[in-house]
């Protein structure tokens, strides 16, 4: 790492999350204007754009290679007021939050007091979403059955492809151009709307294109300024780039950079999308560009790593937008999920790997931040080094990058439906999410409670907590004399509840049609130009809602235990464990000692155990799978919780597995904490028990000490591992290498760890801003000591 | 036909190559005064004292140490990783105690194994008859095979059987060309003296060279010392320390004129 990179990387890390005003101040100007409201809604959000573009303030930054943040300056993080609007209590929560805050002055608190909040109030697309939403929505939500992911954020969920790589704005836009007259006035009943959508992915392009044009006039002004001639001369170039791209296709390695880069601000701009934006197949989208570079002497390797690096720090430099209430619980991190993949095939479904491949494995090793994540796709194709590479990696212990199973994604793609090249194209992005990179809009819409939907199974459909009967009346206990009504029961309660939640995500999806024009994003993801259809109305080539289960190992101890005990052994009757669990095991250590270690247990490659994970699998893919979507799409399953486990469990009384009240759930298709005894090998059987090829993403952690990679035949044990679980058609494996006492004394000193990174769920986080829940469950989560 | 087993390991990794299921045995002839296995030691099952932790409570309960198995249910756990031991070129071990004292059990799983394609090590103290060797050696792909010390009167004392068939055993299997790991506990005081190293080498220099592919030095380790407590066993080598890594070192370098890998866990 050079000095600059030295510099740029340390200025991240010290840069504090701030709330920046400017942009909800911008939109509230634009939005009281004339202008606003005699266009229609896709121009109008278009036109936002370009006045959010045109005047926004520039922030270059001292030494950066790549130029542009969102808001004024790094971490200043703007808030969407017409998605989601903050009120002053909630500004001073994040103000004054321990973990993951973001400060805002008194100065800003006033600009919402007086300007923000009297424009916007009533009129967010989450008042609107709260206004349609019916109660027994409300009820399910506010007991902790589901969450809601498009509540406070604007769908995103998508991945650049190639394309945007290889094409400027000036070609996009003739091709909007070319599907404008291609519009069928007289046949087509929906021309009007696709002719007022194309006109705002124009005006969209240009808007990116005149924001690129300022950063090249600030750079010449800074470079006629400037005393150093090396800089004086670095800044001449970039304003030559930003004059260039993203207008012009990118001729170079650092115009790619930078190309994607103002296409990435165009995105997270416009509004506040999930999984902010993502530039995909990294190796393969650059290696064109950087092969040209290299083989003309343009730039050297060192060179293209100091770019990438320049690259990375951009990401960091953009914490997920400021989340509140259970949006915060479910996805408290600052990290925004950008997610980098790397080897996996090409598109005739060859090895992919390449120099760029190992290029950016160092620059991930080497930087070591929050933001980008990182991640290998594995395909049997691929070869081994590939897989040690990674484990290299992973074993200096932050996390990063997780290993994904390429041919399982290409097949769950595959069965969704989607052409074989489009899903070689594809990946996963977020936690673990698959899609077609370029062409999908994959939504995640929110997680799913399995585990409390088994407590209102007990309950006979009420819950305790909110004191409301929200489920069905599947039957008292006594009625549920035999297992098989209990899994009827269940499976009952299941599909009531996923009803509910997809008809609220019906609801929903319209009010966001109906709201939030993406015109921008619409630009860069395949077929919104040639369909003339918003992103956000179903424009992709492929439209997919995804539903993430969280707790299956828990749910499945608990319908475990219950079959053991009551049902089988009949050693304790249903009504004694019910008041158990209802007192939360208060002077009764006896019976919780026997559910935790006298009772099978998922994880252990037990069938007795895993037949309750597949049968929970089954009942919940049946109940979501293959429902339409109002955006001509799909609703598919995925299981992965990112920190939605700790927040599900804290509505969940104790359980029959012999969990307390409030305790954390398991985290993705992982067992319960502690719960697997006979190491990883029975851990993944377990998993792969599970059909991961229908679903969109599953998600195992592995945890392994330090010790364990002592040896350099552990490597090749490891990667043996990864290949044998992914010919089971795994879908993601990742390892943590982190000992427990380093955690511990984390937690004691936080201190002394600022930069202490840990895997969480799917991604990785600061250890520090992590709540102490999640923190303890990360210690206690099983360690594979040195066999 | 059952065993008296007494573990499954799965995801073992020091226990031959690749990543391996192991298999426990109870009952072994010799009591070596550092066994890391007390429990490995008797042909009965025994009672041993064992604690569970529920949050903030500990209670303690008598756990049945050993249970008996029949081959089909050993090979079902053995088959679970059969994926993981074509990935890593791993199999499976039979260890203990001493496998070959329940011989026509583990030949029958022996068997079963090369059936199902698997790769198979058996781990011995060597004290067993040449007869059994025999039996097994045509279902046994590796030996990991102990040495503990040259001087028969020194193994007597530390072990407590004679080491003349257990030397010989190995000599023969050498010399039908069986693939070994030679494995040496480092027990300070015991054998890691100048001479008892330098006895050890010359023996394996004798062997026929090309059988042994690996040498694994096994540092003593105290882990094993509340195992002997929990079985109410007297633990005669409280007194020694474990071995520093420089002293590990010095013996491996000794080991090395043997121009054979070595390895210094296991």
């Amino acid at each position: 790492m050079n000095n600059r990179i030295k510099l740029l990387r340390q200025a991240t890390l010290d840069a504090q999350e701030t709330i920046s005003t400017e942009r909800a101040q911008l939109m509230t100007q634009f939005y009281k204007s004339e202008e606003a409201f005699a266009v229609s809604l896709p121009v109008r959000r278009a036109l936002s754009f370009d006045y959010l573009m045109t005047n926004k303030a520039l922030c270059i930054n001292a030494n950066e290679l790549i130029v542009g943040e969102r808001g004024p300056k790094p971490k200043s993080t703007p808030t969407y007021p017409e998605v989601s609007l903050h009120t002053v209590k909630d500004l001073d929560i994040l103000d004054e939050r321990e973990k993951v805050f973001f400060k805002v002055s008194q100065h800003d608190k006033d600009i919402y007091q007086q300007e923000i909040i009297p424009y916007w109030k009533g009129k967010s697309n989450r008042d609107k979403i709260m206004a349609a939403l019916p109660q027994q929505w409300k009820d399910a939500y506010d007991a902790g059955v589901f969450t809601e992911f498009q509540e406070q954020r604007a769908p995103g969920h998508t991945v650049a492809g190639k394309k945007i790589f290889d094409k400027g704005l000036k070609d996009l836009i003739a091709e909007v151009d070319q599907s404008l007259d291609k519009i069928d006035y007289i046949n087509d009943t929906r021309a009007h709307d696709k002719s007022e959508m194309l006109k705002a992915m124009r005006i969209a392009a240009t808007a990116i294109i005149k924001y690129a044009h300022r950063n090249a006039d600030e750079l010449m002004k800074m470079a006629a300024l400037e005393d150093d001639d090396t800089r004086k001369e670095e800044l001449v170039r970039m304003s030559e780039i930003c004059r260039c791209v993203p207008e012009n296709a990118p001729q170079s390695f650092h115009q790619a950079l930078q190309h994607y880069w103002f296409f990435h601000l165009g995105v997270i701009t416009e509004l506040n999308p999930w999984d902010s934006f993502n530039p995909g197949r990294l190796d393969q989208n650059l290696y064109k560009y950087y092969r040209h570079d290299i083989d003309n002497n343009i730039i050297t390797v060192d060179q293209a790593k100091e770019l990438l690096m320049s690259f990375w720090v951009k990401f960091n430099n953009h914490p997920a937008p400021p989340k509140m209430g259970v949006t915060a619980l479910e996805s408290n991190t600052y990290t925004d999920f950008a997610l980098i993949n790397v080897g996996g095939v090409k598109p005739d479904g060859s090895d992919a790997t390449n120099e760029l491949t190992y290029l950016i494995l160092d620059v991930i090793e080497e930087m070591r931040l929050l933001q980008p994540s990182s991640m290998v796709q594995i395909s049997k194709k691929n070869p081994d080094r590939l897989v040690k590479r990674a484990l290299k990696i992973v074993k200096t212990g932050f996390g990063q990058p997780s290993m994904f199973n390429t041919d399982a994604l290409v097949q769950e793609m595959i069965r969704q439906g989607k052409d074989i090249v489009d899903a070689r194209n594809g990946g996963c992005s977020g936690c673990v999410e698959t899609g077609a990179f370029g062409t999908e809009a994959y939504w995640l819409t929110g997680y799913f409670n399995l585990t409390k939907i088994l407590e209102l199974t007990l309950n006979n459909g009420f819950d305790k907590r909110t004191k409301k009967h929200i489920g069905l009346k599947t039957g008292e206990l006594s009625q549920l004399d035999t297992f098989e009504k209990l899994m009827l029961a269940y499976n009952n309660q299941i599909n009531h509840f996923a009803t509910i939640k997809l008809m609220g995500n019906n609801i929903i999806e319209r009010v966001i049609a109906e709201n939030i024009t993406a015109p921008f994003l619409s630009l860069i993801v395949d077929d919104c130009i040639s369909s003339g259809i918003d992103y956000n109305r179903g424009g992709a080539r492929y439209n997919t809602s995804y539903i993430q289960g969280v707790g299956l190992g828990s749910v499945t101890d608990n319908l475990t235990a219950l079959r053991y005990h009551v049902y089988e052994n009949k050693t304790i009757s249903l009504q004694e464990l019910k008041q158990a669990i209802d007192n939360n095991f208060v002077n009764n250590y006896a019976l919780r000692e026997t559910l935790i270690f006298d009772t099978p247990k998922y994880g252990n490659d037990d069938d007795y155990a895993d037949d309750q994970a597949r049968a929970v699998f089954e009942m919940f893919f049946n109940a979501i799978d293959n429902k339409p979507s109002t955006r001509g799409g799909k609703y598919r399953i995925n299981l992965l919780p990112t920190t939605c486990h700790v927040y599900f469990g804290s509505v969940i009384g104790a359980m029959p597995d012999g969990r307390l009240a409030g305790e954390p759930l398991s985290e993705g298709i992982s067992p319960v904490q502690g719960a697997d005894k006979c190491g990883p090998t029975a851990v993944l059987n377990s998993a792969a028990k599970l059909d991961h090829i229908r679903t969109g993403g599953t998600l195992l952690n592995q945890k392994f000490t330090p010790a364990f990679f002592n040896d350099e035949s552990a490597y090749d044990k490891l990667t043996a591992v990864v290949r044998s679980y992914f010919r089971m058609d795994g879908h993601h494996i990742q390892f943590n290498v982190i000992d427990a006492d380093t955690l511990r004394d984390a937690q004691k000193n936080p201190e002394k760890y600022k930069n202490l990174i840990v895997r969480v769920a799917g991604y990785s986080d600061y250890f520090n801003d992590l709540g102490t829940d999640l923190q303890n469950e990360i210690i206690n989560r099983t360690e594979h000591e040195n066999c | 036909m059952e065993a008296l087993i007494f573990d499954v390991k799965r995801f073992a990794v020091h226990d031959g190559p690749g990543l391996r299921t192991t298999i426990f045995f109870k009952g072994c002839p010799l009591s070596c005064l550092w066994c890391h296995n007390p429990e490995s030691q008797s042909f009965n099952i025994e009672v041993c004292k064992a604690e569970r932790k529920v949050g903030d409570r500990t209670t303690f309960y008598d756990k049945e140490m050993g249970y008996f198995s029949s081959v089909e249910s050993l090979m079902d756990i053995i088959r679970k990783d059969s994926l993981y031991f074509e990935e890593s070129g791993g199999g499976v071990t039979f260890s203990g105690g001493e496998p070959m004292m329940q011989i026509d059990f583990l030949l029958a799983v022996l068997m079963k194994c090369k059936e199902a394609d698997i790769h198979t090590a058996v781990d011995t103290s060597g004290f067993a008859s040449w007869d059994s060797f025999q039996k097994i050696m045509p279902y046994t792909d590796l030996f990991l095979f102990d040495i503990k010390h040259i001087d028969s009167e020194k193994h007597r004392l530390l072990t407590g059987v004679d080491n003349s068939v257990i030397l010989d055993n190995l000599s023969k299997i050498t010399n039908f060309g069986k693939k070994v790991w030679i494995r040496i506990p480092a027990i300070p005081t015991c054998n890691t003296d100048d001479n008892s190293i330098s006895n050890i080498i010359h023996f394996i220099a004798q062997l026929k060279s090309d059988a042994i592919s690996q040498i694994n030095i096994l540092p003593f380790h105290k882990l094993a010392n509340h195992k002997y407590s929990n079985l109410g066993l007297q633990n005669c080598l409280t007194g020694i320390n474990e071995p520093t890594s420089d002293e590990i070192q010095a013996i491996k370098q000794k080991f090395e004129i043997l121009r054979i890998p070595i390895l210094t866990k296991g």
